[in-house]
């Protein structure tokens, strides 16, 4: 039997998303799914219940009715408690859930026998970004910050030059670039600013170039980059520097856009009144750690306040501020999550633990807890593909792009120490044992394939076929042995010489010498000519 | 010409080699890295004929096979076609596998040259050694030649219990070898030193033998590589520094080219040498062992892979092997050219074994006149797949399986592949839904944005042309 999908109204206050839009129930439909849908839970966002029915939705009067039939849930908050004792025992539900700040809840849904994935668990590993709705929501967040700031701020973004005079264009920087800091730094540039950017992150200075905006470093060295692409918490001194750093733009800039978190932390506090004070009077100030606490010293989450002049933007709903967007792209988050779910597209759904991505969002697993789930076996490269938006070459793709690099990851000590340890043996077998003429051609074998060994790694994958052919040319240096062999200068120690024989082999060896000899260099000079731009 | 002067000729040569190779490092420099290997090697040649080592009497000789062996060269070189170059190339290790051997053999019997004591033990392990690479390397690339070339089945040959055939052999050749040192004269020496090179013969043999059609990217660079300790071990045999030299950098080339193509298949040298795939011992591969993909196949005519072409803005062209059979290399160039010109994005992706040779793909396209700086290695290219509309798949079927990333249990999980289903659709170009070399299934057929061309490659592409064209 296949299951059916229910997507309830979310109650939250002031939340306009909704789980599904018409598009994807329809491709839910295609899966096997039966999809029921609460009465009125798209409207906010701008989907009437009508255009759900024609994607083959069924529609619930409320709540109560829609749960009773549900088997899998799909919100975009976390559940409530009376959402969660409505459900019945047994039901899946997907959404975000914060199962770190939410302990409570937690329980509540594991008493209830219900299997929970949490959109905001979602490992961040390549093959999950398809259903990362963490970096869908952080897009649509640094968008509106922008858009957000724009309203509030007092003059034009782009500098122009009017009859009426001349309009500076309005600064911003932005602290943090993660998915909302690129995001926001590209609606930024697109309406004109000039924009600058900062992260504890070094990697992420190419993206931020790439968006058309300026990176500002910290001038202290230490690498911010933590595990899974995220941030970690830095030094003291580190933060001295990065203070003084932020004070010189507060007093530059018009706007700042704030977008540091630390995962499991507190936001840390980057503005402080001082930097607010300097700034000049009618300037902006987004928060988008807002519901972290912020990251200025005068935020107020959730609202809108103005001190020293300067308007602080504590929103926490952004994205549900761009409701119909966010709901379609949280939708397709979803889609892809349960097409994962849903290998056999027979309506049924299972949670494969072996799948890396659907272990890491499960944290329920039948009234089981089961987060936090193993550390992830890959994380994401650190120069976050995520910010595919950034379509820059990434330093590591551009670093391997040559040739072979340096040859790959270093070798382990182990293994470095067991090829010392059999090299050291050898060499002292030959040193110890062997006659000095010896010695004095092993000492240029060696060197002569480490010299092979630097320059070969230099060549480029795409001449391998003319490098073998070179290389095999150059191998017919044995013609040197046949020749010095076809007629030496003989002393009568080797008076009985079979000099025939020796000239015959010398002979022969010389022929095939020779059509490899000329052959090889000839053929690599034919295919070398054919390689053009 | 006096001694040192030829080892001062000699030295020049050697940098010559150096430059020559470094100067493939890229394809503007390539062209100049090969006229310094043609310089280096003229000197050294000249050198050795003008030196203290070589008399008047033997110049008639030396120009003669010279002019005869040069002349064979250049017609064959002249001749072949790009498709054959991986022929070509073996056949080539294998003349100077041969040449090693004689060497060795005329050294062995040539009197003039006293050893006595450790010198002279040493002398003729060199000997020894550097016959036995020679005839590896010889009977080896003769049956890499007949299995390129179509002439000797490309199927690995698996003889039950080959690893102890092979450890037989190793054990008898070091037997034979301690005999041949013992021998007191040259005559006794020489029965030893006849078996141990038909046991090296038979062991090239039997080793090439066993390893199939898609290990050959392996295989050609190791005898390349097998050719130079070669001459490595002939330069200690007639102690010439510069044969040491060349040979080592020859050597250590190959030996590198394997070990890149090696982890291109994400397997170690080992298994490729003892061959068969992915077999621990020795059973042949079942094509089973993953799960059956599930899912519909989507055929499709030329004509509709036309259209999709004409109405993408991103194309990413995976060639394989199959491609180089159907020698079908020029018409895929006139269907770039074709959807260049109409500000399609053609761009090709090459997987670094794709093809027998290492290098293999790259080399047919040069000859298609496709220009260098649109033809990308796998990891250039493989963060691009996603903003891809149609990657065409020719002729290739393991290096975009992506079980080889998604199935654990896959005999060719962890190979890197070329992600080609993470395009908007990708089309395989195939002649049937055979499974490739390595017996494994291709889940790719199976996805919903894959479609399938069955055919020849260069008819179905030929179609494909005349209906862009129109």
């Amino acid at each position: 039997m296949s299951l059916t999908i229910g997507i309830p109204r979310e109650i939250y206050p002031g939340e306009k998303r909704v789980a599904a839009v018409p598009d994807v129930v329809e491709k839910w439909r295609k899966l096997g799914f039966a999809v029921a849908i609460e009465s009125g839970a798209g409207a906010l966002a701008n989907f009437a219940d009508d255009t759900y029915i024609a994607a083959g939705a069924t529609v619930a009067d409320n709540a109560a009715a829609l749960f009773a039939q549900a088997d899998l849930i799909l919100k975009v908050r976390a559940p409530t408690s009376a959402e969660v004792a409505a459900m019945r025992p047994g039901t899946t539900i997907i959404s975000f859930i914060w199962p770190a700040q939410n302990p409570q809840l937690m329980q509540e849904m594991a008493s209830r026998q219900l299997t929970v994935l949490a959109m905001d668990s979602v490992p961040r590993i390549s093959r999950a970004q398809k259903m990362d709705a963490l970096s869908s929501m952080a897009n649509i967040a640094g968008y509106r910050a922008v858009i957000e700031a724009a309203h509030h701020f007092g003059r034009f973004f782009t500098g122009q030059i009017t009859a009426a005079g001349k309009v500076p264009p309005a600064k911003v920087f932005v602290i943090g670039a993660g998915v909302a800091g690129l995001a926001a730094l590209g609606a930024a540039v697109g309406l004109g600013a000039i924009v600058r950017a900062n992260d504890t992150r070094p990697e992420v200075a190419d993206q931020v170039k790439s968006m058309g905006a300026e990176f500002v470093p910290v001038d202290y060295q230490e690498e911010g980059s933590g595990v899974g692409g995220y941030a970690k918490v830095m030094s003291e001194g580190f933060q001295l520097a990065q203070r003084a750093t932020f004070a010189k733009q507060a007093a530059d800039v018009d706007i700042i856009i704030t977008t540091a978190l630390i995962p499991g932390k507190p936001a840390p506090k980057l503005i402080t009144a001082e930097m607010v004070k300097s700034m000049r009077p009618g300037s902006v100030i987004v928060d988008l750690a807002a519901e972290q606490g912020g990251n200025c010293e005068f935020t107020v989450p959730g609202e809108v306040v103005v001190r020293e002049g300067v308007t602080i933007i504590g929103y926490t709903d952004l994205p549900s501020r761009l409701a119909k967007q966010a709901s379609t792209l949280y939708a397709t988050n979803l889609l892809r999550l349960i097409e994962e779910l849903c290998k056999t597209k027979d309506g049924r759904i299972d949670v494969n633990f072996d799948d890396e991505a659907i272990r890491g969002a499960t944290v329920i697993k039948q009234g089981e807890i089961t987060w936090p789930p193993p550390p992830p076996r890959l994380s994401v490269a650190p120069p976050a593909a995520k910010a595919a938006a950034a379509s820059a070459p990434t330093p590591a793709a551009k670093k391997s792009s040559h040739g072979h690099g340096g040859g790959g990851e270093p070798m382990s000590g182990k293994a470095l120490a067991g090829v010392f340890g059999v090299s050291a043996v050898l060499f002292w077998l030959v040193g110890a044992y062997a006659p000095p003429s010896f010695v004095a051609h092993f000492t240029v074998f060696v060197l002569a394939c480490f010299i092979g060994y630097m320059v070969i790694w230099n060549v480029a994958p795409s001449l391998h076929t003319p490098l073998m052919s070179v290389t095999n040319a150059i191998s017919s240096i044995i013609a040197v042995g046949a020749l010095v062999q076809v007629a030496p200068p003989l002393t009568d120690a080797g008076g009985d010489r079979p000099n025939e024989l020796i000239l015959g082999l010398a002979i022969t060896a010389l022929t095939l010498t020779a059509i490899n000899m000329f052959g090889g260099f000839a053929v690599t000079r034919r295919m070398l000519a054919m390689f053009r731009k | 010409m006096s001694e040192n002067l030829a080892t001062v000729a000699y030295i020049g040569a050697t940098i010559l080699f150096i430059m020559s190779l470094g100067g493939l490092s890229n394809a503007e420099t390539s062209r100049r890295g090969n006229f310094y290997g043609m310089l280096g090697m003229t000197i050294a040649v000249v050198a050795t004929v003008l030196g203290p080592r070589v008399t008047a009497a033997g110049l008639p000789w030396i120009i003669g096979s010279l002019a005869v062996g040069g002349a064979i060269g250049v017609y064959a070189a002249r001749k072949v076609q790009m498709t054959q170059m991986p022929e070509l190339v073996a056949l080539m290790h294998s003349l100077v596998g041969l040449a090693a051997c004689l060497v060795g053999f005329a050294s062995y019997v040539d009197t003039s040259i006293v050893y006595t004591g450790a010198e002279k033990a040493i002398h003729e392990v060199e000997i020894y050694i550097g016959i036995l690479i020679g005839a590896v390397t010889f009977s080896g690339s003769i049956i890499a030649f007949g299995k390129l070339s179509g002439k000797i089945g490309g199927k690995p040959l698996l003889l039950p219990a080959r690893h102890w055939l092979n450890l037989i052999a190793l054990l008898a050749v070091i037997w034979f070898g301690a005999e041949f040192l013992a021998a007191h004269d040259v005559d006794a020496g020489m029965l030893p030193l006849a078996i141990m090179t038909i046991i090296a013969l038979l062991f090239g043999i039997h080793m090439v033998m066993a390893i199939g059609g898609a290990d050959m990217p392996v295989v050609v660079s190791m005898l390349n590589s097998y050719s130079g300790w070669a001459a490595a071990a002939t330069g200690f045999m007639l102690a010439n520094d510069l044969l040491i030299v060349t040979g080592a950098l020859v050597g250590s080339s190959g030996a590198i080219l394997s070990y890149i193509m090696c982890r291109a298949m994400n397997r170690n040298f080992i298994s490729v040498i003892a061959g068969g795939f992915g077999t621990g011992g020795g059973s042949t591969p079942t094509a089973t062992t993953g799960e059956q993909p599930a899912g519909e196949v989507v055929a499709v005519s030329a004509v509709e892979t036309a259209e999709l072409l004409r109405s993408a803005k991103n194309v990413i062209i995976v060639p394989g092997y199959g491609m180089a059979v159907a020698q079908a290399q020029h018409t895929v160039y006139e269907i770039t050219k074709l959807l260049r010109e109409r500000g399609v994005n053609v761009r090709f992706g090459i997987h670094p074994v794709a093809g027998r040779m290492p290098g293999h793909m790259n080399v047919l396209l040069a000859e298609a006149k496709v220009p260098y700086d649109i033809v990308l290695e796998m990891d250039e290219i493989n963060d691009d797949f996603p903003d891809t509309d149609v990657s065409m798949v020719i002729g290739a079927n393991d290096i975009v399986n992506p079980a080889a990333e998604d199935d654990p249990n896959s005999p060719i999980a962890g190979m890197p592949v070329l992600q080609v289903w993470k395009s908007k659709t990708s089309i395989v170009m195939k002649r049937s839904m055979a499974s490739g070399y390595a017996g494994v299934d291709n889940p790719l057929f199976f996805r919903e944005n894959n479609r399938m061309l069955f055919g020849d490659a260069k008819k179905m592409l030929d179609e494909v042309l005349v209906a862009l064209k129109t």
